[in-house]
């Protein structure tokens, strides 16, 4: 995992929650950030604007922390 | 730890909800009119309906029903695939075919099952779906039903949509990329830019299908809809739309000039698996869509009607959807304050529609007005009356 790509991450984190949290590899979105569904894809799409990436919403279902959706960040940008 | 432990923050939500006003769900204790009922033992201007022409007590569409119970009985047990497919069905079909202007028509069970029929069988695994991102649970459903990759572009945004759709190509030069929106969204009562999506879907060799269920008998000359409106019915692949808004009666249905659709009844499970259309539900459809066709002015009078109640309620200045339209959604930034004025409204005699976030599109929640062409301009200006007493 990139330490750049998390800080970015980090970043668009605490932009859209639009509050100061403590935010590691291990933080997980719907147990330590109350992240709901529709929050989610706010996320999502500052994601996907930030890194100039499309993301399939189908891997939500697979991304519980940080660290996952870093790793697939990274994933997507690889392939190009 | 229990099986319902997971509801633990709605059932908290729930109880707070319930102790500060009693709750918020509505029992029809009565049902008068297609704009009247009894609520609470009280009578209430229904203004939450989606019966935009108001056909639910049409003498002819009752009539109609009510002979085809008669003939065919209540029920006919069975799904299209085995003993479910009567003769009705068939015909229904063709009249609507006939009514769009298109080659081949599925009829489902519910406007939800033609998404999820439509959507969980047509992409398949190597295709790619790309939806507007505040596109009707039931198109989210389908696609996650069949399990394909789905991507989605901001709510109407034509620049947005183009990025990704552009990156997408280029990345699956052959792939078959469905585009997905909604003629008239559901939640705000605004129109997809249809003419610049089905520009694109030239443009980059996509598919494209439009949920009309808003918009059927609501838009268009014909009452066809948006693509009708948009003139671009002949770029839609796909028309999906329902039986339970302006046709008053329940059901869904997708057309398309792509006669393979006739293929999908084979492989939908939500085709297959599910008892059809009661004979009574198809005999009131049919008669309404007739009367799509017979009377234009019942959509001229909800025209007006909506012009009438979103200018009243812009006068008192609430926030609403960015245009008028047979949906008028007035926006809350916070949702307690929508309760609040959702429990006034009603005490007031007039039901809306609460909608409360996760349901809406931003996380605000919406009080959501819809017009019939069976409002009286007496009821639309109680509805209005009811309002300005929270503006």
């Amino acid at each position: 995992m990139r330490e750049d790509t998390f800080e970015i991450v980090r970043e668009i984190l605490t932009q859209v929650l639009n509050r100061e949290v403590e935010i590691t590899p291990e933080t997980q979105f719907e147990r330590d950030l109350e992240v709901d569904s529709l929050r989610a894809m706010e996320i999502l799409a500052a994601v996907e604007d930030r890194f100039d990436i499309t993301v399939p919403i189908n891997v939500l279902n697979e991304i519980r922390t940080v660290e996952d959706l870093v790793r697939e960040i990274e994933k997507l940008k690889a392939e190009g | 730890m229990g099986i319902f432990d997971k509801f633990q923050r709605l059932s908290l939500e729930l109880r707070r909800v319930r102790e500060v006003f009693g709750g918020f769900n509505v029992v029809i204790e009565r049902i008068l009119s297609p704009t009247e009922a009894v609520v609470n033992g009280r009578r209430v201007i229904l203004a939450g309906t989606n019966n935009y022409l108001g056909l639910t007590f049409d003498p002819e569409c009752i009539e109609a029903a009510c002979a085809a119970i008669r003939a065919e009985g209540t029920g006919t047990t069975g799904s299209r695939m085995a003993n479910g497919t009567y003769q009705s069905h068939v015909v229904l079909e063709r009249e609507l075919s006939d009514f769009f202007g298109k080659k081949a028509t599925i009829v489902f069970t519910t406007g939800y099952a033609a998404n999820l029929g439509v959507l969980s069988t047509l992409v398949g695994r190597d295709d790619l779906v790309l939806l507007d991102a505040d596109c009707h649970a039931s198109i989210y459903d389908g696609t996650r039903l069949g399990g394909v990759p789905v991507y989605r572009f901001r709510h109407n945004d034509v620049e947005d949509l183009e990025k990704k759709l552009k990156r997408l190509r280029d990345k699956n030069p052959s792939a078959n990329i469905l585009i997905v929106v909604e003629g008239l969204y559901s939640m705000l009562g605004d129109r997809a830019p249809l003419a610049e999506i089905a520009a694109l879907k030239e443009k980059y060799e996509a598919y494209l299908l439009v949920d009309e269920a808003h918009s059927l008998g609501v838009l268009g000359e014909k009452g066809r809809g948006l693509s009708e409106e948009a003139g671009v019915e002949e770029k839609v692949d796909f028309i999906v739309g329902t039986f339970s808004k302006s046709l008053a009666s329940i059901g869904g249905y997708c057309t398309s000039d792509h006669e393979e659709l006739e293929l999908l009844r084979y492989a939908s499970r939500p085709y297959v698996f599910t008892a059809s259309l009661s004979p009574a539900n198809i005999a009131a459809a049919r008669t309404a869509l007739r009367i799509i066709r017979e009377r234009p002015e019942l959509k001229e009078r909800l025209w007006q009607n909506a012009h009438e109640l979103y200018g009243r309620l812009e006068e008192l200045g609430f926030e609403l959807g960015p245009e008028p339209s047979p949906i008028v959604a007035v926006r809350f930034r916070e949702p307690e304050r929508a309760l609040r004025v959702w429990h006034g409204l009603l005490e007031r005699g007039v039901y809306v529609n609460m909608v409360l976030p996760p349901a809406t599109p931003d996380g605000s929640a919406l009080l959501r007005a819809s017009v019939s062409a069976a409002h009286s301009p007496a009821q639309i200006a109680a509805i209005a009356e009811a309002f300005s007493a929270f503006s």
